[in-house]
């Protein structure tokens, strides 16, 4: 909402030098928030003055142009120049060349003499031009940054002025006037008036407000007017669409006469557009009071308006020449005709006010703001009208704003007003809360005074009476949001002041610490980043084709995923199902800015959707849904489990003297699963695996102990890598963290450390090469029994002495007893049949 | 008197003054190698079977009785000479060959290659952790919850009405089909709510996390976001309870000089409402309040929706953004840059906020 000074001034007592930022640091403090001054003469500086066109000469130019070469006035005829300065002529007339066309000699015009400044930083001086000095410009309103017109320069007499030639120009458009933009929030919709904002401005400075609508002498009773009816059969929650239409009807108007420059420059101020006079006169009563109202041509009009739900494909013409297709639940106002309007919203291209309208019907009537929200949703027409009626508007000030209309139309457009009036509909029961002596104390943690309580919420417009130990508060007829101890307690604490609350620290029950989960997350994430890995978080919307990629390990099965109604961008319009796809944009991005060896992870939900998708229903608020409903509501939430994944591309490190980096290979991102299990202290079991985002060859599929699958590590595969432009041989893993998570045993049991010495033993197998080395030797770990302390494998072989189509394993065993120290007998017993396993398994025979 | 025993110049054993002779040549022979080699030479030539002193301790084996304890002793005490100088020579050679070839080892410290690296946190996790752990100080415990929600979670239970405006007000992101009710929740609320209906009063709930709305990227926007929320509900909770969490919470943070704001404001999850402004005295362009978060008293409608009794129990509640934080408390110019996943950005802050 933005405020002009000068409007705010009529209703409250705003001190004479404040500026728009004054202001907006005092709404501040009862809760508006400063957005923006709007002030003109930040960008448009004097002098600008009043001239009047003495002669124009016209001169044709090569370029087929005719420029006219103009004598103008700037000071009074006799009088002396007392402005001075380059360019200024002393005698009063300037030379000023003009290339528009839609005046003639005598019009008074607004003349920027050399020294102005206008918007855009366009500085006016005397300049050399088509063979003259011009000293000046005839200026337009586009150009003094006031209206959008093209058409050429201003005559102020087609906006009805005639005013002193040498006047100051700027003081006459009332270009000194400035506005504060302030951040309505939206259960305020009284604020969006300056009546609302001018009783705000009294609550925050302490000083007295005239009520707008009080100035305003309404008819108590209105009889004998056009005809309307009120006939919502469908209600919305039981809430007549209108419940209150006012009706007044004006004639003689001239619909062509100028809005006065006062009133365009505030609604200017305000951001809205002259229209025409009618129109102005509306918004500018919608501004001033809250009430939205609307001018229908009378003569267009054909019998009784009534107000009623549309019929099953009923279209109109709105305002903005579209044709619209009416729902079965928009409100509408029609007449005999059919639809002239969408209630609220927009009125009918057919009604509405023209040059040549003489007689106007004013409405202004009280809408439900549900129903006016779901008409505008749906039509996509969000208007001042909608915007204040959805948050509701004061039902006791639509006649007094219809009035205000008339007398706006009288006054300016020289109408005159019917006696007679329509006055429909049904006052809604007045709000009445109880408010408990002590409570807004408690809640507050301020001991208000009892005339702290009662004379904040008069303030307000509420009437307080006595009950028990507390009071019945009646809320205001414009405060509908204003229907609880709690709303009431917030208004006490606004104007007492929110700086008056102290801070007391309450003291939390002893606390569980971080969950385990939380604390394996933060050590998981933690170990990899100290471990040379950087931590990115990318967003999680992607194509369907990389969830088809990188979120089901079988080419070809297409990934069920969410989908977003409205994504920012189509393309990338589905939930991750897969890390990955966000991890190689962020190493793409990298790449492109010169930094090619990466070693990126993030930890993050993906989205897995089941069977079940959300709840076909949703219980309402305010209630505990039961325990049957909220199971419902569990399920329907897809399955999101934490994600970990890694992208490396590149060496290890940067090339240095004496220093050659190694290339990442697959058994790096091995690595990163394992360092990751042995950071939570969980096995994590390696096979041969396959995935179609990997390397056929060179995948790693990572499990646990219990054959549960927790994710894939290795190669990228190398048509994919092409495909997104990565570099060859870039690696990458993927598991499921929260399965690694719930892996984790919740106690360990320590294992007794042996001081005896160890017995080290080789050997050295030769299984056909297909024999996975990991399979081997867990043979080899099962056959060794109890004395095994630990295995490894040290050597793989293939070639020269070893048959075709095997390979040599090597193992180095290393056993120790609990209780003595082994003899060698002992250590080779254990190692024959350790690799006795290993041949029954495998076929494997020591070389 | 000199007695010169036959044979080749053996010195006599009992010949003091040419076994003295003898010695003092052997000692400077000791004392004038400057090399272990030369020292090596020294002492064969002088300690070695052909030398003099071996020579003349020899013939002792041919000396009449009585004369072989006198020079025995003569030889013993000399030959311990020779030994000494040799052994201290040794030591003092052998320390200065340490040294040489210590100095000889000297590399340029400075040209080190840079093998192993730390990688770095993302700066966001971190200081949600750092934040998290402030509130666990106080005895409150992390919530988590969905990134893709039920509507309910979301809206309804918050008190956010079907038509009201403040439900359009949050650019939401839907997930399809509509009818489902799912959506990617908008700020960490819905979490309050969960913990609410799973926990037992008193609760006291910080909620960390991922929340989504439907702005596009630029300087001081994103779809994506972290926010934090703090949940408390305990008998008696005001307001004055809720400034005194949120500047200790700012005292945490920015340091004891911290002061904070409230404003009034409208929430349809709180009542009274507030708008938290932190005092940023290093803003650009001079000192100055700075939006943080929201804040207020827990709406009734909420307490009940979570099956809480309002007459009973009130509560207060949160939410400031990370990624505003960080941008104020750390000085990010440019909310693209907490986004893009530039190496260069988090590393520069490595594991530390």
């Amino acid at each position: 909402m933005r405020i002009p000074l000068s409007w705010l001034r009529e209703f409250a007592q705003v001190p004479a030098g404040a500026t728009a930022e004054d202001v907006m640091a005092d709404l501040v403090k009862v809760g508006f928030e400063e957005e923006a001054v709007h002030r003109p003469t930040d960008a448009l500086h004097g002098p600008i003055v009043v001239g009047q066109v003495l002669s124009i000469v016209k001169e044709p130019q090569t370029n087929g142009k005719t420029i006219n070469w103009c004598q103008v006035r700037v000071v009074p005829e006799g009088q002396q120049q007392s402005l001075t300065g380059e360019g200024i002529d002393p005698s009063g007339v300037q030379g000023i060349i003009c290339g528009a066309h839609n005046f003639v000699e005598g019009d008074k015009v607004v003349v920027t003499l050399p020294g102005a400044v206008l918007p855009g930083d366009f500085h006016i001086s005397a300049r050399k031009t088509y063979g003259h000095l011009s000293a000046g410009m005839i200026a337009s309103v586009r150009e003094l940054g006031i209206g959008e017109d093209h058409d050429g320069i201003l005559v102020l007499s087609r906006i009805g002025l005639d005013p002193e030639i040498g006047a100051d120009a700027m003081e006459l458009l009332d270009l000194y006037d400035e506005a504060a933009e302030i951040n309505v929030t939206p259960d305020r919709g009284y604020a969006f008036s300056i009546r609302g904002v001018a009783r705000e401005y009294a609550h925050a400075t302490g000083t007295s407000f005239t009520d707008p609508a009080s100035r305003v002498q309404a008819p108590a009773a209105l009889a004998g007017g056009y005809g309307v009816k009120l006939n919502d059969d469908a209600p919305i929650y039981g809430k007549p669409g209108c419940d209150r239409f006012v009706a007044r009807t004006v004639r003689g108007v001239d619909a062509t006469k100028p809005p006065p420059p006062w009133m365009t420059s505030r609604l200017r101020l305000a951001g809205i557009r002259s229209i025409s006079l009618p129109v102005d006169i509306s918004n500018y009563v919608m501004l001033e009071l809250g009430q939205p109202t609307h001018c229908y041509d009378l003569d267009k009009l054909s019998g009784d308006i009534v107000v009623r739900r549309a019929v099953a494909g009923e279209k109109l013409r709105t305002l903005d020449e579209k044709e619209r297709s009416l729902d079965v639940e928009d409100l509408l106002i029609t007449d005999g005709s059919g639809a002239i309007g969408i209630a609220g919203v927009m009125g009918g291209a057919a009604t509405e006010v023209s040059d040549t309208t003489t007689s106007v019907l004013v409405e202004a009537a009280h809408f439900d703001e549900v129903s006016i929200g779901r008409s505008r949703r749906r039509h996509k027409l969000p208007s001042e009208a909608s915007k204040r009626f959805e948050r509701g508007v004061d039902w006791q000030v639509a006649g007094i704003a219809a009035q205000r209309v008339v007398d706006l139309l009288v006054e300016l457009a020289g109408g005159t007003a019917d006696e007679a009036g329509t006055d429909v509909g049904t006052a809604p029961d007045a709000v009445t809360v109880e408010l408990p002596a002590a409570f807004a104390a408690e809640r507050i943690g301020i001991d208000f005074t009892e005339e702290q309580i009662i004379t904040s919420l008069e303030d307000l417009g509420a009437v307080v009476a006595p009950a028990g130990s507390g009071w019945t508060v009646t809320a205001p007829s414009w405060r509908n949001d204003l229907e609880t101890k709690e709303d009431l307690t917030e208004e006490i604490a606004r104007l007492v002041g929110y700086d008056k609350i102290p801070a007391s620290l309450p003291v939390a029950p002893p606390g569980r610490g971080l969950t385990r989960v939380q604390q394996q997350r933060r050590r998981l994430v933690q170990a990899l980043a100290a471990s040379g890995l950087t931590e990115v978080l990318a967003y999680p919307f992607v194509s369907k084709a990389a969830n088809d990629t990188f979120g089901v390990s079988t080419e070809g099965s297409p990934r069920r995923a969410l989908k977003l109604a409205n994504p920012i961008s189509e393309e990338q319009g589905y939930l991750r199902t897969s890390i990955l796809p966000g991890l190689i944009d962020v190493a793409k991005r990298n790449h492109s800015r010169g930094f090619r060896d990466l070693a990126l992870f993030e930890a993050g939900l993906v989205f897995l959707p089941g069977d079940t998708l959300g709840t076909a229903s949703i219980p309402p608020l305010g209630i505990r849904p039961s325990d049957e409903v909220l199971d419902g509501l569990y399920d329907g939430v897809p399955d999101q489990p934490l994600y970990l994944a890694a992208v490396l591309t590149g060496h290890d490190s940067p090339a240095a003297a004496g220093h050659t980096p190694r290339a990442w290979d697959w058994a790096d991102a091995l690595d990163i699963a394992r360092i990751a299990g042995d950071v939570l202290g969980v096995e994590i079991v390696v096979s041969q695996g396959r995935h179609q985002a990997f390397h056929p060859g060179r995948t790693a599929q990572l499990a646990l102990r219990t054959g549960e699958v927790l994710g894939y590590a290795g190669e990228l595969h190398p048509k994919l890598l092409a495909a997104h432009d990565m570099p060859a041989r870039s690696v990458a893993l993927e598991f499921n963290a929260d399965a690694l998570f719930e892996a984790a045993a919740d106690v360990i049991v320590a294992r007794h450390i042996s001081t005896y010495p160890v017995a080290s033993q080789d050997v050295a197998l030769v299984v056909p090469q297909e024999v996975p080395a990991e399979d081997v030797l867990a043979a080899l770990r099962e056959g060794a029994g109890a004395l095994l302390e630990d295995v490894a494998l040290f050597d793989v072989y293939a070639g020269k002495g070893i048959e075709e189509g095997k390979k040599s394993l090597a193992f180095s065993l290393r056993f120790r007893a609990d209780d003595r120290t082994l003899t060698a007998d002992e250590a080779s017993a254990a190692r024959e049949s350790a690799v006795a396993v290993a041949h029954e398994r495998f076929g494997a025979v020591q070389r | 008197m000199t007695e010169t025993l036959p044979g080749a110049g053996v010195p006599n054993p009992l010949d003091e003054a040419a076994i003295t002779a003898a010695v003092d040549q052997a000692v400077a022979a000791i004392a004038a190698a400057s090399t272990l080699d030369e020292l090596k030479a020294a002492r064969l030539a002088h300690t070695g079977e052909k030398s003099a002193l071996s020579l003349a301790n020899r013939e002792i084996g041919g000396l009449p009785k009585d004369q072989k304890a006198a020079a025995g002793k003569l030889m013993g005490s000399s030959r311990g000479r020779v030994n000494k100088a040799l052994a201290d020579r040794t030591a003092e050679l052998e320390a200065e060959n340490d040294a040489r070839i210590l100095v000889e080892e000297t590399v340029d410290v400075t040209a080190a290659p840079r093998r192993r690296r730390a990688g770095a946190r993302h700066p966001l996790s971190t200081l949600q952790e750092r934040v998290a752990d402030i509130f666990v100080g106080m005895g409150w415990e992390i919530a988590e919850g969905p990134e893709v929600e039920s509507e309910w979670f979301n809206f309804d239970a918050l008190n956010f009405k079907p038509d009201h405006p403040a439900r359009e007000m949050q650019d939401t992101f839907f997930v399809e089909p509509p009818e489902a009710h799912l959506l990617m929740r908008t700020h960490t609320s819905p979490v309050q709510v969960r913990s609410m209906l799973e926990r037992e009063v008193p609760i006291y709930v910080l909620c960390p996390g991922k929340v989504f709305r439907t702005d596009e990227l630029d300087a001081t926007h994103t779809p994506v976001f972290h926010q934090f929320e703090g949940l408390a509900i305990d008998k008696k909770l005001s307001m004055a309870d809720l400034r005194g969490t949120l500047e200790h919470f700012a005292r945490q943070m920015f340091g004891d000089e911290a002061q904070i704001r409230l404003r009034p404001n409208y929430f349809p999850f709180t009542e009274p409402s507030a708008e938290l402004d932190i005092w940023h005295p290093g803003a650009k362009g001079g000192p100055s309040w700075i939006e943080w978060g929201g804040c207020g008293m827990v709406n009734p409608n909420v307490l009940r929706a979570a099956g809480i009794d309002p007459d009973i129990y009130s509560g207060f509640a949160f939410g400031m953004g990370i990624e505003r934080t960080l941008m104020f408390r750390n000085e990010v110019g440019d909310m693209r840059d907490m986004i893009e996943g530039d190496v260069r950005f988090s590393e520069h802050f490595g594991m530390e906020i």
